[in-house]
């Protein structure tokens, strides 16, 4: 159905180029909402969609855009993108933007925004940065509900909100790590995953 | 045209920003309804959850018109205003106002048992911002029935745990007046009791500033009620 190119577009971002563990862009955002599965999730999906309608409208206007003010016009389309996506979750996922509170705004800050806009959408046509851009949010997203996925079980017991350790460990004693809940375990965990990341994929590897 | 000039660029740059506004502003006056709805029923929850009502987002409307059958608006001589609706009081305003000048919202709840509660609102400032939330008083005015907190962005772990339960149900039973004047509840660091022999309740440890934030914001949003309480007692 893809070509070579366009497959590589939207798949390499996901594993060989991915954002958060191979380029190490969007950190902050990957510690402050990751304690639990169901922020991490929809903060994955909010900025999935962001970034592929930023590429798309900075991709169809690129060839419009005065050079001199570039980078405003990439940062007017993506503030204005979140603030309609933060109204959606306000009106339609309240209990969830309340989570997220100030960091749905900050997706206007996320490095891998102004990156791909500048790095991809500026040189390419509109589907190429659609595709670029879901799999670019995919692959951040996924390293997101991963280091979720750990912090929320292991810090909490619970897996979007259902409790999935079951009573009787802690009845022998068993005890639910707090520090995972705290910022620095995200980072430590992300760390894990670039750890495994590069032991499999060897040429990664610094010299 | 050249895309380089100054009158290209500065045209470009009027025409987005006004394309932009306009699409914002349908979007926000669109979803406006449904976001001031989920605000209200929000408050709803947090109002019922003093008195240890559960709500969800679904029944919050439904059970806050069983429990709530009144609320009326004082002044600081414990007068009722009249015409004032205390649900849409803004708590955070009138805090920072002088004592003898807020206005003071009161919501009077009835429980399943028939017991009759009085829920006073809370606001006051933790570490990194706002913390907020209910007072439940049982019918003497005086002994507290329940208690909500919520916060703005206190630390995860630390000032965040007031919002849970172990820190809030420590407040049933407490009394808010010893002897007949107004004392308010203390935050103690655990083994310390304040030296005017108020009721106090065990501070978060790593949480100190948050929890001094909550005794002050105990103190200073609730001192305005004493003139309505002492008429209960």
């Amino acid at each position: 159905m893809l070509s070579k190119k366009t497959r590589q577009t939207l798949l390499g971002p996901l594993s060989r180029n991915n954002p958060v563990i191979v380029q190490i862009l969007g950190i902050c955002s990957a510690l402050a909402v990751t304690a639990k599965l169901e922020p991490a999730f929809v903060m994955a999906v909010s900025v999935t969609a962001v970034l592929a309608f930023a590429n798309v409208i900075i991709s169809l206007l690129r060839n419009t855009i005065p050079n001199s003010i570039r980078i405003i016009v990439q940062l007017v389309v993506v503030a204005a993108l979140v603030i309609i996506v933060d109204q959606i979750l306000k009106a339609y996922a309240y209990d969830v933007s309340k989570q997220l509170s100030v960091f749905v705004g900050l997706i206007i800050t996320n490095c891998i925004l102004m990156g791909r806009l500048e790095a991809f959408a500026l040189g390419h046509g509109p589907w190429e940065s659609f595709l670029d851009g879901v799999g670019n949010g995919i692959g951040y997203g996924m390293i997101l509900v991963i280091v979720a996925f750990f912090r929320e079980l292991l810090g909490s017991g619970t897996l979007f909100g259902y409790q999935v350790i079951p009573q009787i460990f802690y009845d022998w004693g068993y005890e639910n790590n707090g520090l995972m809940i705290l910022p620095p375990m995200a980072l430590i965990t992300v760390a894990c995953i670039i750890w495994v990341h590069r032991s499999r994929n060897k040429d990664l590897q610094e010299k | 045209m050249n895309k380089q000039s100054n009158t290209y660029t500065i045209l470009y740059a009027a025409v987005m920003v006004i394309l932009v506004a306009a699409v914002l502003a349908v979007t926000s006056l669109g979803l406006k309804g449904r976001q001031t709805r989920n605000v209200e029923i929000d408050k709803m929850k947090q109002i019922l959850s003093s008195v240890h009502v559960a709500a969800t987002a679904a029944d919050a409307q439904e059970l806050y018109r069983k429990y709530i059958i009144d609320s009326f608006v004082l002044d600081s001589k414990g007068e009722r205003t009249a015409g004032a609706d205390a649900f849409t009081v803004d708590v955070a305003v009138q805090t920072k106002l002088p004592a003898d000048e807020r206005e003071l919202p009161v919501f009077v709840c009835r429980l399943d048992n028939g017991e009759q509660k009085y829920i006073l609102p809370l606001y006051g400032a933790g570490l990194w911002g706002p913390i907020w939330g209910y007072l439940a008083l049982d019918a003497d005015g005086n002994t507290v029935y329940g208690a909500y907190f919520a916060h703005q962005g206190e630390t995860p772990g630390l000032g965040a745990e007031i919002e849970k339960a172990p820190f809030s149900d420590q407040f049933r039973d407490k009394r808010l007046f010893i002897a007949g004047d107004f004392t308010s509840i203390a935050v103690e660091k655990k083994g310390q009791k304040p030296s005017n022999g108020a009721d106090y309740v065990d501070a978060i440890s790593g949480g100190t500033i948050t929890s001094k934030g909550v005794q002050a914001m105990l103190a200073n949003s609730l001192a305005p009620y004493t003139v309505f309480l002492k008429s209960l007692q």
